[in-house]
């Protein structure tokens, strides 16, 4: 017993700290932490499309194109392309057809990998059963070409690979679609398909640094594309290696073990609980941006402004299904940058009088930074439009009376108690379905949808309720009651909140229908089933959300484009929204460069968006990311995604903070042993005097 | 015994194709193959296309379990349920439905979930028996009163809490030991050390008061007055007669749920993120992934099973009065 105290003292006087996750090896290294939540699925770039994913495909694979780090709005430029690629428009047979000719950068080469060793083409399945990882075979290199590229959009009609966009792109890239039913009939079970041996006509090389692709009419958006991981290079050389016979049982796949030109590879893949990311000793480097938007050199993010990138050479990558630990080892300089979940919203940040959000004493004192930023993302309240009491579709008078009852609710529903009650704050009302920071979005007061706010004294503020009770009767529902039949007007809300700790939010709807005397009626169901209700078109209302694909008015608008009802076509308007006019607006607006014209465009649809309100209101989501003091050149980005090059730590700093922060407290635990060795004593007693004690009492 | 074995080996079938069977309906009356496609292919542009390709492609493109297009045994055979089942019984787990071995992936979870469950089992076995002892050593005394109120309380306390109170305690305040993470070799040593201790501890209520109760009415029988009588010391009496006796109660409990350790703890492996097959269930749960949880079922199953067989057996070692028949 006396050992243990000793060892603990002496332990304690080592000065090291006992809470470290990491091998002690990694200390002082140039290694970033961080975390991931759920594992990835897929990491071929055919594949992939989450932000779960894109943490490491971001950063492994490079597309032609990326946007740029700093500035806002979002800007694209070159990645491995020489210039961003500018569409020259044809005509042939009567259809216009838009031709992207893109260069790449020569001398980019892969990092290193097996699959470029002619003998790792061909090893014996017994060979293969020996290996840990892929990378304990020889590696080798080679120069990236056009042809990779090339090969790349081939898979995306790859019949035994899902691509998310196949269904998109084949409407657009020339013979994809045509290319896929062709592929089908070459695949066979078990080997590998060769696509260079099959042409596709819309795709071509015309050099060993250029490439064409060739889209029917105008798709002005496939520039966005063009730097998103689905058009990465992808040489055929490890798509063959990675289908020798074998390797599947080893989980040794493409989808598992990225092969690109980026700063970083993969170097281990436990996505049960670590992913290391490991500088591409062949990566050719980038230059630091020079130039941002205003405010990003005061807060030193030009510092390195023109300096080799990537900075860190590791990035380990932790698996953290639980918040609590999450936050916890954040707080003890384990992870050097963190989201703020609800929980621990109130020790990180304090929000003031006028609404600003400002870090707790708590924070500042531990040089964390705060970086806040509205997602390109929305979340809304959606009336079914082919429902018969708050849809559309009926058309007449009804549709008339509808479209009032939407109005009023948009009134009546206080987004900003929502923000304020169940997300801290953390959030900004939307006023029409595009987000701050996207392309025809108008600030201040043109910003407001007049129909549910006013502006007064330099803000937005929601229009009060007597506007909503007063649409409501126009709609023929005075005091919430049918004028024609006296029966309360019941609406019903579908949602998946059904858990105990959902009450809140339901009490709270619930509170926002009262308000109009409206009764409501929530329909809580598993996320399938509400799936496949918005897929048959049998809700009513439901809220669900979009995270934009690229920053760019049509990736918004296309959620009300009529023939992508969810209902008819499987798209992705889940309202089934359906406006003649809106929609031809839409048409003209998605092949529109920015420009005066088109946010005239945007400017009517919005309009009509308001007019009819097939949205009942809803919000933009506000992110918080915190950084610690060690952590350089941290801006959050939340369209691109390949941050990790740009990030900068600064080791010594980030292990003088973890001993100062984790410095082991011990005497609790001795204190412990030694109440636990007093509280034994009685017993230890109590059994040696029983033990003495004779049969009968001595006389 | 031998024949005893086997006999039990074989009523295993049934029920196996039993469990087999309600896994199916209660997972397929939840999720359609419709359901579990969308789930896997993510919840933007999806196409009803690529839906069908990816259902086609595993199979759930057949009947649930009676294929009427089909000719002779194909009704039977040519159905989700068989040619997702049958391989099972071979141990062919075959591949999740994001394409990664099944096998492959149990292997390399089984020893996390083995480094974490199998010293809660021992070192709670061990403190749980001796606490037990001690309380009914000193029955009837302030001790025993006090370490029963202590029971209660314990067993009373949702093992969330201990977790988190534990995380927050031992790691948070007293920095003593990492908050959660896993490595491989003699490093797991840090981070099992409070997962341990506090399944050990949130162990203690019930099983120290259950064992109680059983060596108390050991204690009350003939042979142990005997003992006594015959001048034994109490501690003998204890260790070498009550216990030994009061063993075939605790091993009804105990052996049942050694091959279970396999499987790991749900809870504990989620919250100090030990890459076990606890968080592997619920993982695949969580994305409706049908091949890893009829795998897991199916496994859970078999070393349930086995935990049987072993206890019956184990009832032969410790009392020679019980024959195998």
């Amino acid at each position: 017993m006396r050992v243990l105290p000793l060892l603990l003292v002496l332990l304690a006087g080592c000065g090291e700290v006992w809470n470290n996750p990491y091998p002690a090896a990694d200390r002082g290294g140039n290694i970033l932490y961080s975390v991931f939540a759920d594992r990835p699925k897929h990491l071929d770039p055919a594949q992939s499309y989450t932000s779960d994913e894109a943490i490491f495909t971001r950063q492994v694979y490079e597309p032609p194109l990326q946007y740029h780090y700093l500035k806002r709005p979002y800007e694209l430029i070159p990645l491995t392309a020489a210039e961003v690629p500018r569409p020259r428009l044809v005509e042939k047979g009567g259809s216009t057809y838009s031709i992207y000719e893109i260069r790449i950068k020569p001398g980019i080469r892969y990092q290193p990998h097996p699959a470029f060793v002619s003998e790792n083409q061909n090893l014996r399945e017994k060979a293969i059963e020996r290996l840990n990882s892929p990378y304990d075979l020889p590696l080798g290199t080679r120069e990236l070409t056009a042809d990779d590229y090339v090969y790349q959009i081939k898979r995306l009609a790859h019949p035994q690979l899902h691509t998310p966009i196949f269904g998109l792109m084949s409407e657009y890239i020339v013979g994809l679609k045509e290319y896929a039913e062709r592929l089908k009939d070459a695949v066979r079970p078990g080997q590998w398909l060769d696509l260079r041996e099959h042409a596709l006509e819309g795709v071509t090389r015309v050099d060993a640094h250029t490439y064409r692709v060739m889209l029917k009419g105008r798709y002005p958006q496939f520039a966005y594309w063009l730097a998103m991981p689905f058009f990465a290079p992808m040489p055929w050389e490890a798509e063959k290696f990675f289908h020798q016979p074998g390797m599947a049982e080893k989980n040794f796949t493409l989808d598992w073990w990225p092969v690109g030109t980026g700063p970083f590879m993969l170097s281990q893949n436990d996505p049960n609980a670590r992913m290391v990311l490991e500088r591409n000793p062949n990566f050719r480097g980038e230059a630091y941006p020079s130039a941002g938007e205003a405010g990003d050199a005061a807060r030193g993010l030009l510092a390195d402004a023109g300096k080799t990138m990537p900075f860190v050479d590791k990035a380990v990558y932790t698996r953290e299904k639980e918040a609590i630990p999450l936050w916890n080892k954040f707080l003890q300089g384990y992870y050097d940058l963190s989201g703020i979940s609800s929980d621990n919203f109130d020790q990180a940040v304090r929000i003031s009088l006028e609404g600003d959000a400002a870090l707790t004493p708590e924070m500042e004192t531990r040089g964390i930074r705060l970086d806040t930023t509205i997602a390109p993302t929305i979340y809304y309240l959606g009336a079914n439009w082919l429902d018969p009491v708050v849809g559309g579709s009926m058309g007449g008078a009804a549709a008339e009376r509808a479209r009032k009852l939407r109005q009023a609710l948009a009134i009546a529903v206080d987004w900003e108690e929502y923000l304020s009650i169940f997300a801290n704050g953390r959030g900004v009302p939307s006023y029409s379905p595009l987000a701050p920071g996207i392309f025809g979005f108008r600030e201040g007061a043109e910003a407001i949808n007049p129909v549910t706010h006013e502006w007064k004294d330099g803000k937005a503020r929601r229009r009060p309720l007597e506007a909503a009770r007063k649409l409501l009767a126009e709609a023929g529902y005075p005091e919430g009651r049918d004028a024609g039949t006296g029966q309360p007007l019941v609406l019903y809300l579908d949602t998946t909140s059904r858990g105990p700790g959902d009450k809140a939010v339901i009490d709270w709807w619930r509170k926002q229908f009262a308000k109009l005397s409206v009764q409501f009626e929530p329909r809580q169901t598993d996320w399938n089933r509400f799936q496949e209700k918005l897929r048959k078109g049998s809700t009513q209302l439901f809220i669900v959300g979009w995270s934009a694909d690229y920053p760019d008015p049509e990736n918004f608008m296309f959620l009300l484009h009529g023939p992508q009802s969810r209902a008819k076509n499987q798209g992705e308007n889940a309202s089934n929204y359906l406006n003649p006019e809106f929609d031809a607006l839409f048409e003209r607006m998605r092949n529109m460069p920015n420009s005066r014209e088109r946010q005239q465009v945007i400017d009517r649809m919005i309009e009509i968006f308001r007019h009819d309100a097939p949205w009942i209101g809803g919000f933009h989501p506000k992110n918080f990311a915190l950084f610690h003091s060690w952590l350089g050149n941290a801006k959050v980005n939340e369209i691109s995604g390949n941050g990790l090059k740009y990030l900068r730590v600064a080791p010594a700093g980030r292990d003088a903070a973890r001993r100062e922060w984790n410095q082991p407290v011990i005497w609790p635990t001795l204190l412990l042993l030694l109440v636990l060795v007093l509280s034994a004593v009685p017993a230890f007693l109590g059994y040696r005097r029983r033990e003495r004690m004779s049969a009968r009492p001595a006389p | 015994m031998f024949a005893y074995v086997v006999r039990r080996v074989l009523y295993a079938v049934p029920i196996l194709i039993g469990v087999n069977l309600i896994t199916f309906a209660l997972f397929f009356v939840v999720n359609t193959p419709d359901d579990m496609a969308r789930m896997q292919l993510g919840a933007r542009r999806v196409t009803p296309e690529a839906v069908e390709k990816w259902k086609a492609e595993r199979g759930y493109d057949l009947p649930l379990v009676w294929n009427a297009a089909a000719q002779g045994t194909g009704k039977a055979t040519r159905t989700i349920f068989f040619q997702k089942s049958v391989r099972l019984f071979v141990f062919d787990f075959g591949y999740s439905e994001d394409k990664r071995d099944i096998a492959a992936e149990i292997k390399a979870r089984m020893w996390p979930s083995l480094a974490l469950a199998l010293p809660v089992f021992l070192v709670g076995l061990a403190v749980c028996i001796s606490f037990a002892l001690l309380m009914a050593f000193f029955r009837a005394t302030y001790l025993d009163f006090w370490g029963v109120v202590l029971c209660v309380a314990m067993m009373s306390i949702s093992t969330l809490f201990y977790i988190i109170g534990g995380q927050y305690v031992a790691s948070k305040v007293w920095h003593l030991v990492p908050i959660s993470g896993y490595a491989g070799g003699l490093d797991a040593a840090k981070f099992l050390a409070l997962p341990v201790l506090i399944g050990v501890i949130s162990g203690i209520g019930a099983s120290s008061r259950w064992y109680r109760t059983l060596f108390l009415e050991e204690m009350g029988k003939d042979y142990v007055r005997t003992a006594r009588a015959k001048g034994l010391a109490e501690s003998v009496v204890l260790f070498r007669h009550v216990l030994k006796n009061a063993l075939i109660p605790i091993l009804t409990g105990v052996v049942v749920v050694i091959p279970l350790l396999f499987l790991g703890s749900l809870l504990s492996e989620s919250f100090f993120g030990i890459p076990g097959l606890g968080s592997y269930t619920i993982d695949a749960i969580q994305a409706q992934d049908f091949a890893v949880v009829r795998s897991m079922v199916f496994i859970g199953s078999v070393l349930y099973i086995a935990g049987l067989i072993l206890t019956d057996i184990s009832y032969t070692l410790v009392d020679p009065r019980i024959r195998l028949e």
